[in-house]
């Protein structure tokens, strides 16, 4: 139940964030401070999902296990501009292949 | 800026919206079987879709859920990041210039792409067509490819066999790649990596992303250096 509030609250929050940007006068943004944390706060927030994603395991421990692998090799499909499907399904092979071993 | 639009330019804006809104919108494939591997259900799965509608959002839920967080942290990390929408908001709102119930309608496709595509256009004609024409390509596909992978995945049995936990890592990071173009988002990237895992030990899961959003706050408050984007 509580699974469902938060889906549907989130995403109506998500919505609203998105009318608020076009509602706001847009002098609010011209605060540099303003400008610069929202600038980098997604750079935070994904970069922290990645770590935590690939490294701690669901007792909260940190781990290095196939997910690292397959990270590795996000990076490589990256650094050679793969697009986004192959870089998703890619690593999830690499990873379903270094478990098989 | 409300001239007229010649066919020939409103098509090639049309055409180039069409191609970003396809390869986008297929990912949606890769959210449903994402997210379904995480514990949230199929309908779970589409209302995120529907009504978040932002793509990293949405990962984001389903992947602190994943990690065994709960709803709530999960819902806390999903609304942060939804707040760079606000941002592009911020930007597209002169460009734009909608009011009223066309603004209510048309902030539900505020989202990456569709500000990309429209941001850097010379007329707002000419924005309004490829924001709406990547917008809606992007709603209508990654919705239907949330659906299509929701089923697969909850077909398949056990997400790890296919490595769609390891998946998770990876979409969170071709969605950081493009970001990470400076040396100051880079610094930032590796510091809110840093202070999230020295968080994972003591905190609750869920709970060190969004203390990692503390890093973007204080180099952003702090760091008061020349602007990035110096001409």
């Amino acid at each position: 139940m509580s699974l469902w509030v938060a889906v549907v609250g989130a995403g109506i929050g998500c919505y609203l964030l998105k009318l608020a940007g076009l509602s706001v006068p847009p002098r609010v943004l011209r605060q540099p401070v303003v400008a610069r944390v929202a600038d980098l706060i997604p750079v935070a927030l994904l970069s922290a999902l990645v770590a935590v994603q690939v490294v701690a395991d669901s007792d909260q421990r940190l781990v290095l296990d196939a997910r690292a692998a397959a990270l590795g090799a996000a990076v490589v499909m990256l650094l050679l501009r793969a697009p986004f499907l192959v870089v998703v399904f890619g690593s999830a092979l690499v990873a379903a292949l270094l478990r098989l071993l | 800026m409300s001239e007229e639009l010649t066919a020939e330019r409103r098509s090639a804006i049309v055409r180039d919206s069409l191609g970003v809104g396809i390869a986008t919108g297929t990912y949606g494939v890769s959210f449903g079987a994402v997210s379904v591997a995480s514990g949230l259900d199929v309908a779970q799965t589409c209302v995120l879709s529907l009504l978040m509608f932002t793509g990293a959002s949405q990962f984001a839920l389903a992947g602190v859920l994943a990690g065994g967080g709960s709803p709530w942290s999960g819902a806390a990390t999903a609304l942060l990041l939804g707040t760079r929408n606000t941002l592009y908001g911020l930007r597209m709102a002169p460009l734009l210039a909608w009011r009223g119930w066309r603004r209510v309608g048309g902030a539900h496709l505020l989202i990456d792409e569709s500000t990309a595509m429209a941001v850097t256009r010379e007329s707002t004609p000419a924005a309004r067509v490829g924001f709406l024409t990547t917008g809606w390509t992007i709603f209508l596909l990654w919705n239907a490819m949330t659906l299509v992978g929701a089923v697969a995945g909850e077909a398949i049995g056990d997400p790890r066999t296919y490595g769609l936990d390891a998946a998770v890592g990876a979409a969170f990071l071709a969605l950081l790649w493009p970001r990470l173009t400076t040396t100051r988002n880079r610094l930032v990237a590796v510091l809110a990596a840093a202070v999230a895992l020295g968080a994972v030990p003591f905190t609750a899961a869920g709970v060190p992303v969004l203390i990692a959003a503390g890093v973007a706050l204080l180099v952003g408050v702090l760091r008061r250096d020349r602007p990035e984007v110096s001409p």
